[in-house]
């Protein structure tokens, strides 16, 4: 869904996100739904800004949140309250299991397939009835068994152990998800006991209210008063939407938060509405781009997986049976051919397998924590960081400083001096002698980059939406746009290599490196990039969209997904219609992908019929008379393919999606409420407490996520779950007034005055019990370093009683470092690595703590006073050899 | 329509057409210009307030203000441990300044019942009331609103009051009366503003104002404060922080328009049982004449730090001269007989 659709929501449930303070400029649509007589409720440990404008707070541990999504899941099961019709027709609710599938109720807390050896899932039982997982795109979505799991061992296995390195399966995957062969026996009852609707219903049966009240602390009366908001604002008249950011996204189990969401909002039948759906609010500008046209080592553009080194020896290898598969994934050759092309033009022909040996290849995992233990290793020689502060913003900083303390060089392009660029000369490693800065090997060379108004380009915003900004000013000084660093770099290396007849410097000199420069510096043209990603048709003009795209060479498009975003030579992004002078979906401001389509799969807002499910939500829907899909939105639907369309057997790609089913990017054109392949810790979301926590999971006996990975060495030792030596629940977050690391605010004075200071927020129990003060210090402790902090204690953050006791949370924003008009210990420092086996995310919304009134150790002596917390605490030794190259610890 | 001329008030208290206190003549069409311009303001309404401080930002950049801290110290910074308040108040250095105030009470909650959801959850009506403008958020006057920044959260009812505070541009504005300089004159927008080439900083309207408002640069020796941006206004544009405000709480405009608008708000906030809404600074019958820069507060003006009834200074003024005047005439009298009686 698109921000602005949320004003047509009846309800709205926050949750994982502070919408108000972080994305103060789209919660206005948030304030507008609200005006217009929807419910608004915020479900966070802390009460924000966001909870203030909220009808209702709904405190919870953090870290819990699958707890209550499942709860609310099982809520509807229980009361029958889901929209049956959408369901049977539009969800995989009727398919039927195999067999031999067990779930987390039968096995502790694991379901089928789990090897404790390789802490990873082999998916067979978890399929359809007759079915098997064939690959969408050949080998790498394989079943075998330590595939989808592989990543989930600590990084560092020995030589020889490849397959421990991959990625796992679900990234591997692209967008589109995996595709499932044959079509899977249906009950439309949904009566079968093995269907997906009964398994669902036994999976959630024991999330009630009470268990919720026992796992998140949440009063069941609370707990009743969101789940009959909810259920009375969806259906066929109303629908609710959910808003998550990061508080979803951070955690051990981030995608199945998603997930669960994913699986409430099917079975409620909100999912391609208006006023319906789940809107993930993207952290900062265009990091939405960022993994569209990716900074991601794993995917290609447009979601394309990246090859393997030793699986995808050739684009047929590589495109496998994609290419005979149901969906738009079984247009993916015709995506990469064009991407190939577009990236060495003329040099890539049919003969030479349009140049696919020339891209990259995985080996293994290069995840960035992964990266950063290989850096402490001293094996990564060079590294770029770009908008990026990892000295502050990452979790575990101090592991982030040792890594780039052991590099070679570093090349920094930002705004201002960040920490990640003078770790070598006020890193808090030299205050505590852990390292000097005498022998600091890394050559730092750091470039003032341009902001968005010294540069025209373009941002893709949190709901898709390219927007195109113009040059307003030349930037200062030495200043320059990235497009520009970047050109020049590959221009005068190719010019470098110009003479090279080594095989391995072919990829550089054969890529198309033509773009038209302007002004006293050579700036490229910005435009010329954006339409050699939207893509050129046979002719040498702009193609329409990526159905224009063709896999036999004739086209070329830089990201299948954006493709159509340069349609009639017109830069679409750099439309500014104002809203006044269209319809509400105000299609031509700027142009969203794909298509231009706001709100994706919103088939689904027509019954199988064709006709809107009601009036008053009535989206877009068959019109007969003109034989086409119509409404305020693009359709996101082959536009004449009749609602009754049945595709013959042999129908592949977008031909082989009936007329009745939405979801086009996946095979079977269903929402999945269950996952029978392309996750890497199970089919249905379940409970497991975060890698840190003071508690017992009261669900089952497996604590936490099996398959979480690990990244271990002294730099980043763990607080064992349940350690009396770290008894509170700590979580990080921003506030309005800062962004991220700190990095575009702590240098500019009006912001820095608004939070001049690093603190933390307790209530008025844990500083009595602590004997904190407000404003007066507090010292912040987890086997990783300490931190110190100002204290505000206030009633907004409150103890929750959890299994039987009443557990502390403290809430930490993380925007101070050492640099800046202000400044302040970086919270960061204080997180651990532990990430998220699908997506390498680290759990850094949850961790646990130690908190004490006054100021921390200073100098040799805080690593002494960490180190007996992790010696009362059982975390293993972190003490550092010279240069902090401690090895990566292999576990046994 | 409330105008004000840009004349400026005589001290004598007589002349009907010059006063300090109390109603104001219509002077729609006495101006030197063919059109007299409406008298604009702000409508603040607290209740849609998301405390992001843009209008504190926008109104420093706009207007180039020095870096403070919540004392008024130039280029200080410093954690004030009022909530998420860390401007203080406003003075010359912070024309706008957001206030945050943290409440909390219990309330019991009622015994926790399993089953098929009531009719009583919380449904939108399935008529949407009329939008002003399809696609342009949130002119909340249009709301129907529950309790807005009143949270149940638990066992406890939470409220988190955010207020940005601005001068008031007052009818009878202290300030201005008592300037010798004419540097604080008064617009042909009917607002409040100070020269900042003229003001030889006598610091007279610092006590005169009955907001605290007005305030000496401490550095400098003259007075600054919200010029309700009369740069951006002479040009045609609304004032930085109100074109900041990402939820309208800040709006701009004319003046009996946003009272009108405020009326309705506060109409539809009471006829959904909001305690304690209310408009502050509305009421031109008040100590002030009504003020150009109004609130909608949800609670009493002294939890946001604002003086409950604040009354022009200079409404004893002329009553003052007319007992010193009695007071000179009396010793003048006596001085007079005395000389007298020594000639005698």
């Amino acid at each position: 869904m698109f921000q602005q659709d949320l004003a047509n929501a009846d309800c709205i449930v926050i949750e994982g996100s502070n919408m108000a303070e972080a994305h103060p400029v789209g919660f206005q649509w948030v304030m507008e739904a609200k005006a217009r007589g929807a419910t608004v409720v915020h479900v966070d440990p802390r009460f924000t800004r966001t909870s203030a404008l909220a009808d209702l707070h709904v405190p919870i541990r953090a870290g819990t949140d699958i707890a209550f999504l499942g709860g609310l899941i099982n809520f509807v099961l229980t009361h029958e309250l889901d929209f049956r019709e959408y369901v049977v027709a539009y969800t995989n609710a009727a398919a039927i299991l195999r067999e031999d599938f067990r779930d987390t109720e039968d096995l502790d807390g694991l379901f089928s397939g789990y090897d404790p050896e390789d802490r990873a899932y082999d998916e067979t039982s978890w399929q359809y009835e007759g079915t098997s997982v064939t690959a969408a795109a050949g080998q790498r979505q394989s079943p075998q068994p330590g595939a989808s799991g592989s990543a989930t061992r600590p990084v560092g296995q020995g030589a020889g152990d490849e397959e421990s390195h991959e990625a796992s399966q679900s990234e591997q995957a692209g967008s589109g998800g995996i595709t499932v062969g044959g079509k899977p026996k249906r009950d439309e009852t949904l009566q079968h006991p093995r269907c997906v609707y009964q398994v669902l219903k036994r999976h959630y049966a024991r999330y009630t209210p009470e268990m919720v009240q026992e796992v998140c602390g949440i009063e069941p009366a609370v707990f009743l008063q969101v789940a009959e908001a909810l259920t009375a604002n969806s259906g066929r008249e109303r629908t609710s939407s959910f808003v998550y950011s990061v508080g979803w996204t951070h955690h051990t189990v981030g995608v199945q938060y998603i997930r669960t969401a994913a699986v409430l909002q099917a079975l409620l039948g909100n999912m391609g509405r208006p006023g319906g759906g789940i809107l993930a609010l993207r952290g900062h500008a265009s990091i939405q781009g960022s993994t569209d046209i990716p900074t991601l080592y794993n995917i290609l553009p447009g979601y394309i997986p990246m090859p393997h080194a030793s699986k995808d020896r050739d684009l047929d290898d590589f495109v496998g049976e994609a290419s005979g598969s149901v969906g738009y994934w079984g247009n993916m050759r015709a995506y990469t051919v064009s991407l190939l092309k577009a990236w060495w033009g003329a040099a890539a022909s049919a003969e030479n397998d349009f140049c696919f040996g020339h891209l990259p290849r995985l080996t293994g995992d290069h995840s960035s924590y992964q990266t950063i233990a290989q850096q402490i290793q001293g094996n990564v020689p060079g590294y770029f960081l770009v908008g990026e502060n990892p000295a502050v913003g990452h979790a575990n900083a101090k592991m982030a400083r040792l890594g780039l303390a052991n590099l070679e060089w570093l090349v920094v392009r930002d705004l201002q001096m960040i920490e990640s660029a003078t770790f070598w000369q006020n890193g808090q490693e030299l205050e505590t002698g852990e390292l000097r800065t005498e022998d600091i090997g890394t050559e730092v060379f750091f470039f003032p980059a341009a902001t968005h108004v010294e540069k025209d380009g373009s941002f893709t915003n949190t709901q898709r939406l390219l927007q195109w900004h113009h040059q307003a000013v030349e930037p200062p000084g030495d200043a320059r746009s990235d497009l520009w660093f970047y050109y020049h770099l590959g221009r005068i290396i190719r010019q470098k290599l110009a003479d090279s007849t080594d095989p391995r410097d072919r990829p550089l000199l054969d890529l198309t490196w033509d773009y038209p420069v302007h002004g006293p510096f050579d700036e490229p043209s910005a435009d010329a990039v954006l339409r050699e990603i939207s893509g050129t048709g046979p002719d040498g003009a702009a193609v329409s969209g990526y159905t224009a795209l063709e896999d036999d060479g004739s086209t070329s498009c830089g990201c299948w997904i954006y493709s159509g975003c340069y349609a009639d030579e017109v830069n679409q992004p750099a439309r500014r219609k104002p809203g006044r002078e269209q319809d509400w979906v105000a299609p031509e401001w700027g142009w969203a992908w794909p298509m231009n389509r706001r709100t994706l799969y919103n088939r689904a807002s027509a019954d199988p019929d064709g006709r809107p499910w009601s009036e008053r939500k009535k989206y877009v829907h068959w019109d007969e008379d003109a034989g086409k899909w119509v409404g305020p939105d693009v359709p996101d639907f082959q536009a004449e393919k009749r609602p009754d369309y049945v595709p013959p057997e042999d129908a592949r790609a977008e031909d082989g999606i009936g007329g009745a089913d939405p979801f086009i990017m996946q095979n079977d054109g269903k929402a999945w409420l269950f996952v029978p392949s392309g996750l890497a810790d199970g089919p249905m979301p379940t409970h497991y407490e975060p890698a840190e926590s003071p508690v017992p999971n009261a669900l089952y006996p497996q604590q936490a996520n099996p398959s979480r990975i690990e990244v271990r060495g002294a730099w980043n030792r763990a607080n064992p779950a349940q350690s009396e030596a770290f008894p509170y629940v700590v979580t990080t977050y921003r506030l309005t007034e800062h962004h991220t690391a700190g990095g575009m605010s702590r240098t500019l004075p009006y912001l820095s005055e608004l939070q001049p200071e690093a603190f933390c927020e307790v209530s008025p129990q844990l500083a009595a019990e602590r004997g904190l003060e407000h404003l007066g210090w507090a010292t912040l402790v987890s086997a990783r370093s300490a931190i110190e902090v100002k204290v505000l204690v206030t009633e907004r953050v409150r103890p929750l009683r959890v299994a039987g006791r009443e557990v502390h949370q403290v809430g930490l924003p993380y925007h101070w470092g050492p640099n800046g008009l202000v400044s302040g210990d970086p919270a960061n420092d204080l997180l651990g690595a532990v990430l998220d086996p699908n997506v390498h995310i680290q759990e850094s919304k949850v961790a646990t703590c130690d908190i004490r009134p006054g100021r921390r150790p200073r100098g040799p002596a805080l690593v002494e006073f960490v180190e007996s917390y992790r010696q009362r605490a059982g975390s293993g030794s972190g003490l550092l050899p010279e240069g902090g190259r401690a090895p990566i610890e292999v576990q046994t | 329509m409330t105008s004000i001329s840009s004349l400026s008030a005589a001290f004598t208290g007589r002349d009907p057409d010059h006063q300090l206190f109390g109603p104001v003549p219509d002077r729609t069409g006495q101006s030197y210009e063919a059109v007299h311009p409406k008298r604009v303001g702000f409508f603040t309404d607290t209740s849609v307030c998301i405390g992001c401080k843009a209008c504190e930002v926008a109104c420093k950049e706009w207007n180039t203000l020095p870096m403070d801290d919540a004392h008024g110290q130039i280029d200080a910074l410093g954690l004030s441990g009022e909530s998420y308040d860390n401007t203080g108040m406003l003075g010359a250095n912070s024309w706008r300044h957001v206030a945050f105030v943290e409440q909390s009470r219990a309330v019991d909650l009622p015994m926790p019942t399993v089953g098929l959801p009531g009719a009583d959850a919380g449904t939108r009506p399935l008529q949407d009331p009329p939008v002003v403008h399809e696609g342009v958020p949130a002119s909340a006057t249009t709301a129907e609103q529950t309790d807005p920044q009143q949270t149940s959260s638990g066992d406890r009812e939470i409220r988190w009051l955010m207020s940005s505070d601005v001068c008031k541009h007052c009818t009878h504005a202290a300030c201005l009366d008592v300037c010798p300089t004419g540097s604080l004159f008064r617009t042909e927008f009917g607002t409040v503003v100070v020269q900042e080439d003229i003001c030889n900083g006598c610091g007279y309207c610092v006590p005169a104002c009955p907001y605290g408002v007005i305030d000496q640069r401490e550095s400098d020796g003259r007075v600054f404060k919200c010029t309700l941006c009369y740069d951006r206004l002479t040009d045609g544009r609304e004032p930085a922080c109100a074109s900041a405000c990402p939820t309208q709480s800040i709006q701009f405009g004319d003046l009996d328009e946003l009272q009108a608008r405020a009326d309705e708000r506060l109409r539809a906030l009471q006829d959904k049982g909001v305690e304690g809404a209310r408009l502050y600074g509305r009421d031109e019958g008040d100590g002030v004449g009504g003020a150009g820069a109004f609130f909608l507060l949800l609670d009493e003006p002294e939890v946001y730090g604002l003086p409950p009834d604040p009354v022009v200074t200079t409404r004893d003024l002329p009553s003052m001269w007319r007992h010193a005047a009695a007071g000179a005439a009396m010793v003048l009298g006596l001085v007079a007989g005395a000389f007298a009686g020594r000639r005698r």
